[in-house]
This record gives C-alpha cells, sequence and structure tokens, in this order.
C-alpha cells in the first residue's frame, strides 16, 4: 500500500463497568474506498461505529484522520473531521419539517434537493413535517443530509435494512459514487450480496476485536463466516443434552401454525409450525423480524397479513390477554419489560393470576402461596431478597419471568433470547427447565442470540433472514458455522466455489 | 445473637437501618407523629386529652378519607384532582335534596354525580390516556359549573342536612368520635383491597410497569376504570360524612382539603410515581397533617406565616422521609 490511510483507527477500546463492548478494534480506511465492517450481534460493530463519530468515547485507542490526532469526542466534533454517520434508526426530529431539520444540522439546502433528486425521490416538499415522511424515504433523506456536507468518510449503519428494492438499488449506486470522487465509506451491512457489490475491503469484528482484513473477491465469505466465528468452527457433535431427553416427543401434534404471517414492515412471509413437545429455535441476526414474529405471536402487535393457527383454529389475538388466554405467554429478554420492579417476587410470579376481571377478588392466599412456591423450587429462584424484585440478580430476575408462567401453567413458552445478560449457572438450569417443559408435551418458541444455545436446548432451528424464513435446520447439523452461514442468507450447503459472492456479475445492483 | 447477626450480614449500619427503613416504612412516620404530639403538649401542657384525641380524628378522617382516593390513584401512577369537586357535589346536593326526600334517596341521589364524574375519569385516563392531572381537573371544573346551575335551581327551597349525616360527623359516642363507625370499615376494605385482591395487586403492578401487565394479560382501561370510578365514590361518601361535620353546603366545601389529601398520601410514603404506598401510612399521613395544623393555631401567627411555615414542614418532612426510604 503506497497511499495512506484516510482513516486509521487502532487499538480501541471502550468499557462498560465490568463489560467490554470493544477490547481491541482497528480500522483501516483508503481514500475512495467502500469498506464493510463485519461481526456478529454483539461483536462491537456499533460501538465502534458509534467511537468513530463521536457519539461516545473510547477508553483507549489511536484514531488518526489524514495521519493526524483529531478530537472527535463529540459528533460534532466527528462532522468538523469530516466522519459522518447514518445510523440504522432514522434520526430526523420528527415535529420538525424537513427544512428545519437541515437548519439544526447546517446542511446546505441545495445540494441536499439534488442528492434527494439522485436518490431516486424526485418530489419532496422540505415543508413537510418529518413525521409524515414514510420511513423509507426518511432514510434516504438521512443519507441525502449527510452527503450534502461532503464528507471524507460516510459511515452506513444497515442502511439498506427498510428500504425497498428500488431505493436501495439507487442508494447502492451512490454509495459507489462516492468512493470514484475519492471519499470513503464505512458499510455495515448483513447482506453478503450488497457486501459483493459495493465494497472493496471488509473489516470483521469478533468479541470486540478485530480479527481480520479481507479483500472481497469471490467466494470469500466462507473465509469471512470464519472469521465470524474464530476458533469454535469446527463441528461439535449433538450434546449430551439431548441424548437424556431422546423421549421427547418427536411428533407431537400441532400447536401453532404460522401461515404467510407478515408484520409491518420488517417480516414479510414467514411460515413455520410449533408442536406439543418440542423446542423450536429461531436464529436470526438483529433486526431481521424476531421481534416482530414473536410481538404477534404474543398479542402485542397485530400482523399485516397471513394466519396463526392455535390447535388448529384460526386466531386474531387483539391484546396480549387473548394470547395468555390461549395459553400462549411470552417472555421478553428485557427483563425490564416483564417485571414489577418494587413488587415482590410473589407478586410478580402470581401476576397473571389476578389479570382477568374475574379475578380481582379476594386472592386465596394459601393456594397461591403454594403455587407460587412450587414455581420458585422448581426455578431454584434464591429468594433471600425477594421482598423487591429489583434487589435479586439478574439470573434470578430472568428465573421470575419465566416462573410466572410456570405457576400459571402456560402452555407455549415465547422466549426471546432469555439468556442474555445471566451466569452461566442459570443459563444451564434455564436450558434444562426448558428440556423439561418440553418432555411434559409443553411447546417452547425460544429466540437465541446466541447460536450455540440451539443445538443445547432445542430440536430443530428456525433461521429468518429478511423478514423471511430461509431455512429450518435439524438440530444435529445446526452447529454455530452452518446456523451463521444460514443467518446470513447463505445456501445450507454452500462452499466457496458455489457461493453467492460467484454470481456478483448477474446481480442487478452492480449494473451501471 | 445480635453478634451472629453481624457476623452473617456484615452491610454496614446506615445501610441496614435504610433497609429496614425501607421495609418497615410506617416507623419513622409514626415517630414524626409522636414528636409533634409531644411538641405540642410541651408548648402548652395538658392540652392533650381524650377530647383534642377526638377532636383530631374527627378532623382527621375527613382528610384520611380523600388521602384515600389520592393513595388508590397514585399506586398506578395517577392522582384524582376531582375529589374536591365530587365531595363538594355530594354534600351540597344531598343538603338540599334533604329538604323533599328522605335521609338514604338523598345520599343515592347524591352520589350519581360522583358515579358519573369517576366513569368519565377513568375512560378518560384508561381509554383515551389523557393524563391523570388533566382529566380529573377537567372533569372537576365541568363538575363545578354544574353544580353552580343546580344552585340557581334549589335557590330558593332551602338546605336541610340529615340527622343522621350530624350524628355522624359531629356525634361522640362514650368520647368516640362516630365518624370511626364509617371510618374504621372503609379503612379496612382499602387496606383488604390493597394486601388482599387481585385488583389491589393490579395497581401495584400497573403504577410499576404497565408494560410487564400488559404482557401479563392484564387490560389497562379494565383497572384503570374500575380505580377512578372506586376513587369517585368514596370521595362523594367523604362528601356526605364533611357535610354533617361542616354542617353549612358551600360551593367550595371541600376543595380546600384536595392538596392537603395529595399531601397525606405522599407524607405516608406513596410514591406518586406509582407501585409504591399503603393506606395505613396514608392515615398516618392525614393525622401528622391534622396535628400539625393544630400546633401551628395554637402559636398563633399571622395566617400567612402558618401557611408558610405548613407547606415548608411538609417539603422538609417529604424530603426527609423519601431519603430516609428510598432504598437504591
Amino acid at each position: 500500500m503506497t497511499t495512506s490511510p484516510l482513516l486509521d483507527a487502532t487499538g480501541v477500546a471502550k468499557r462498560y463497568g465490568a463489560v467490554a463492548a470493544l477490547k481491541n478494534a482497528s480500522l483501516s480506511l483508503l481514500p475512495g474506498e467502500v469498506h464493510a465492517l463485519m461481526g456478529a450481534n454483539g461483536a462491537g460493530k456499533s460501538t465502534l461505529v458509534k467511537i468513530l463519530t463521536g457519539a461516545i468515547s473510547a477508553n483507549v485507542g489511536r484514531i488518526l484522520v489524514r495521519g493526524q490526532e483529531r478530537d472527535i469526542r463529540s459528533p460534532a466534533k466527528a462532522r468538523k473531521a469530516g466522519l459522518v454517520p447514518v445510523y440504522q434508526e432514522p434520526s430526523l426530529i420528527p415535529d420538525l419539517d424537513v427544512l428545519s431539520n437541515l437548519r439544526l444540522t447546517n446542511t446546505p439546502v441545495e445540494p441536499f434537493r439534488n442528492w434527494v433528486r439522485e436518490l431516486g425521490v424526485p418530489d419532496l416538499d422540505l415543508r413537510e413535517l418529518a413525521r409524515d415522511v414514510p420511513l423509507a424515504i426518511q432514510r434516504v433523506l438521512d443519507l441525502a443530509r449527510a452527503l450534502a456536507v461532503e464528507p471524507d468518510v460516510l459511515l452506513l449503519d444497515e442502511m439498506t435494512a427498510a428500504l425497498p428494492a428500488n431505493l436501495a438499488e439507487r442508494v447502492l449506486e451512490v454509495v459507489k459514487g462516492q468512493s470514484r470522487t475519492g471519499r470513503s465509506v464505512i458499510f455495515i451491512s448483513h447482506r453478503f450480496v450488497e457486501i459483493a457489490a459495493l465494497c472493496d475491503r471488509a473489516t470483521v469484528l469478533r468479541d470486540g476485536e478485530t480479527v481480520g482484513v479481507v479483500d472481497i473477491v469471490p467466494g470469500v465469505e466462507e473465509r469471512i463466516v470464519e472469521l465470524m466465528l474464530g476458533a469454535k468452527v469446527e463441528k461439535r457433535r449433538v450434546t449430551q443434552q439431548r441424548a437424556e431427553d431422546a423421549a421427547s416427543p418427536a411428533g407431537g401434534s400441532t400447536r401453532i401454525a404460522v401461515r404467510n404471517l407478515s408484520v409491518g414492515t420488517k417480516l414479510q412471509d414467514v411460515s413455520f409450525d410449533l408442536k406439543d413437545g418440542e423446542v423450536a429455535g429461531v436464529v436470526a441476526l438483529e433486526g431481521q423480524g424476531q421481534d416482530e414474529l414473536f410481538a404477534a405471536l404474543a398479542g402485542s402487535i397485530r400482523p399485516a397479513g397471513g394466519t396463526i393457527e392455535v390447535d388448529g383454529r384460526q386466531v386474531r389475538f387483539s391484546h396480549p390477554a387473548d394470547a395468555v388466554q390461549a395459553g400462549i405467554a411470552y417472555v421478553p429478554g428485557d427483563r425490564t419489560e416483564a417485571l414489577a420492579m418494587q413488587q415482590s417476587v410473589r407478586e410478580n410470579i402470581a401476576l397473571p393470576f389476578s389479570a382477568a376481571f374475574r379475578n380481582w377478588g379476594p386472592i386465596r392466599m394459601g393456594k397461591e402461596g403454594a403455587t407460587v412456591q412450587g414455581a420458585i423450587e422448581r426455578l431454584q429462584i434464591d429468594t433471600r431478597a425477594q421482598r423487591e424484585v429489583q434487589r435479586l440478580s439478574g439470573g434470578n430476575q430472568q428465573k421470575v419471568t419465566i416462573a410466572r408462567w410456570i405457576a400459571a401453567d402456560a402452555r407455549t413458552l415465547l422466549c426471546f433470547d432469555p439468556t442474555r445478560g445471566i451466569d452461566v449457572g442459570t443459563k444451564q438450569e434455564i436450558y434444562k427447565l426448558l428440556r423439561q417443559l418440553a418432555a411434559q408435551g409443553k411447546s417452547v418458541l425460544f429466540y437465541t442470540s446466541e447460536l450455540e444455545e440451539v443445538q443445547l436446548v432445542c430440536d430443530r432451528a428456525i433461521v429468518i433472514f429478511g423478514g423471511r424464513v430461509v431455512d429450518i435446520l435439524p438440530v444435529e447439523i445446526a452447529d454455530e458455522a452452518a446456523l451463521t452461514r444460514a443467518a446470513y442468507g447463505l445456501p445450507r450447503d454452500a462452499k466457496a466455489d458455489v457461493g453467492i459472492l460467484a454470481d456478483v456479475h448477474s446481480d442487478p445492483v452492480t449494473r451501471p | 445473637m445480635s453478634i451472629s447477626a453481624t457476623a452473617s450480614q456484615p452491610a454496614p449500619l446506615g445501610r441496614r437501618i435504610k433497609r429496614f427503613m425501607s421495609d418497615y416504612p410506617l416507623v419513622p412516620l409514626l415517630a414524626l407523629l409522636l414528636l409533634l404530639v409531644l411538641v405540642l403538649q410541651i408548648m402548652q401542657p395538658g392540652i392533650v386529652n381524650q377530647r383534642w384525641i377526638a377532636n383530631t380524628v374527627k378532623f382527621a378522617i375527613p382528610l384520611a378519607l380523600l388521602a384515600g382516593c389520592q393513595t388508590m390513584t397514585m399506586l398506578t401512577g395517577g392522582i384524582d384532582l376531582s375529589v374536591g369537586t365530587v365531595a363538594t357535589m355530594a354534600a351540597f346536593i344531598v343538603a338540599t335534596q334533604g329538604v323533599d326526600h328522605a335521609a338514604p334517596v338523598a345520599m343515592l341521589i347524591a352520589l350519581v354525580p360522583a358515579v358519573l364524574i369517576g366513569f368519565a375519569n377513568g375512560i378518560g385516563v384508561g381509554v383515551f390516556r389523557v393524563h391523570p392531572l388533566i382529566m380529573t381537573l377537567g372533569t372537576s371544573l365541568i363538575g363545578v359549573g354544574f353544580l353552580q346551575v343546580y344552585q340557581r335551581t334549589v335557590i330558593a327551597a332551602g338546605a336541610k342536612v340529615p340527622d343522621f349525616l350530624i350524628w355522624l360527623g359531629t356525634g361522640l359516642t362514650g368520647g368516640i368520635p362516630n365518624a370511626l363507625l364509617l371510618f374504621i370499615p372503609v379503612a379496612a376494605l382499602l387496606i383488604f383491597i390493597q394486601r388482599r385482591t387481585g385488583f389491589g395487586r393490579l395497581l401495584y403492578a400497573t403504577g410499576d410497569n404497565e408494560r410487564a401487565t400488559r404482557l401479563a394479560g392484564v387490560k389497562y382501561w379494565q383497572v384503570i376504570l374500575a380505580l377512578y370510578m372506586f376513587s369517585s365514590v368514596l370521595a362523594g361518601i367523604m362528601g356526605l360524612l364533611y357535610m354533617g361535620l361542616i354542617r353549612a353546603p358551600s360551593l367550595s366545601l371541600a376543595e380546600p382539603l384536595v392538596l392537603p389529601s395529595v399531601a397525606a398520601a405522599v407524607i405516608g410514603g406513596t410514591s406518586i410515581f406509582g407501585g409504591r404506598g399503603s393506606y395505613t401510612g396514608t392515615i398516618v399521613g392525614a393525622l401528622i397533617l391534622t396535628v400539625l395544623t393544630t400546633l401551628l393555631t395554637i402559636l398563633q401567627m399571622p395566617e400567612g406565616a402558618r401557611r408558610i411555615l405548613f407547606g415548608a414542614i411538609v417539603l422538609l418532612v417529604t424530603a426527609a422521609y423519601l431519603r430516609i426510604v428510598d432504598d437504591r
């Protein structure tokens, strides 16, 4: 390399208390380059982008812009240094019109207009309130706003995720155009097709560290997946856990049948069955529609299309109470969503008992106490600090969210990443519990962001990508490597020679 | 024993006291009440006797009843500012209808506006998600307006407070206020609802984390509608009792008690953010406010200075209490 890098970050680390979000990340960006930033969920991509754009500041690390150390410890300073981000979520202030939003960031209007036109939106009224602009167009406006200030480095975080195909195509063209004028782009995406079409190199993060920088050439996606997985890539055989419950009924009757379900803009067309006596894993990268899927099954939001059948009868949930009535309980991954933190363990576990109007009367304390105690013992909740749930440890809090539905004897649990951020011992207990529930003929839909859990807990893995079910893997082959590949939308048996990157030239995106 | 306890729980003393206070928030409140009574006795020796106690209880009861409305609504993170108007309407209507109707009929008629206003509050807050402060303030103003219209239609008829209410409001039996006959069952009911019924559980849980209750299958509007109707009817009943105590109908009879009722609940340890509190604390809070009023009265200060002092003490006590009890 003779050209000196435009942006050079080395040894960047960021800690939150005891948690290291980023340990040792580096990224070197050449002028005129489109550079992909890749990594599994939680690898530190977002943290690194936020540091590079001044949203948060790193604990250690050196960041050089055009060979000089620049102060980028606030978004305004990062902007001045030529680093401008477009984040995943729309950043226009909804109650201001588009023009006021531009003034707010000191964005020149004429270049903005030109970029908007270039990006395929010919008729934009600058006086329109941002909230009245459709979501997809808002993303385009965000991008145009960033382009209008002519940044040296543009950072795009999942830019195309919420865009319809025609707009996405224009966006990719414009990004490619940027690189021709000597500017650089850092591009975060889960879509190999886009990365293949657009990027020159990729930096791969794993567990907060940069583990490799690769040139994007046909067949490199296997290498990238390997880098993202690290040493874990060697195949692990199905674990002892499964052997223990060989008795679990493989052919239970269908409990929930989801057909062509679509929710909002994220979930497109999902069909699968959940049987009695099974734990079905759901695997997806962040934001592929899994949140919407669980919310729809739990009755929190209404689907836009498709059907949900419970025990062979079609249902339309308009409130979580309807789902609870049908024996379907939702256990959110975020405990603060499920717990009344200032109330006691007992009150939290017993909460569903009083939910229905007919149960508002006097509580039969003896009976309730016995039921709650049973659930506490089954989950081995440490109740030394039971007067307020907020005094419990995270793992015990998570157990309370599950114990509630054990006590209520729900037939189906929708567990959304229930082991996130809890200790290893508690994780094991939760795995065991879910297997026991399945052995009793209950059914569990289990979304997890930790892929190795699939083989520990699940009977099969439903992989969702871009709002669609892309594969359903039997547990025997659902190791981390296979799941990762599937989660990125790569075909199951893809090897380097038949990889998607080989078909780059037949992809319409790349055509000028 | 204390040694082994210290050994197994190496938490510092201050922290343990805090946790104790957080677990038994009634203790510091009762201590404060006793302290106030003691100060009163020192400043005016001999004032604390059975008659004084009966009198204090008599005036604390209406306040405690209105503060009951605040406690219940505050558990869900709400507030009910229409209680003053509701109580006033009930009082005014029972006095004017008492001329033409038997006492039970007059009382039933008097509670009709309470039910209607409670229903409106419940629908507004529970279904349309209007902030309780605004919703109850609005219905309160509307109620006052209706009361003024109503007053014109009955202006010639005069007023007659049912004898039963006077007996209940002012009477003593063996030195004990008759009002306790109403208050004790009502207080027992409130405490029972809070501790031992599904509805009570939902009030706490809703105030603590509405989203969690929704996921558990609770329908918010049902809880809120029942709550505000209950609160309003309770305020109406308080209005009837207060009429018997004051005996002179007016268009702003109970209004001066509205903000003290909020203060009594807050001093009693109920969090305005919801999820925390109990009616027992509120009762002590109402007693504290009543004793404090007496104390300031005998200081022989000008009215203005008394109010300033009253406000300052309420602020100080609440702030100090929250510091002691808050375990975070």
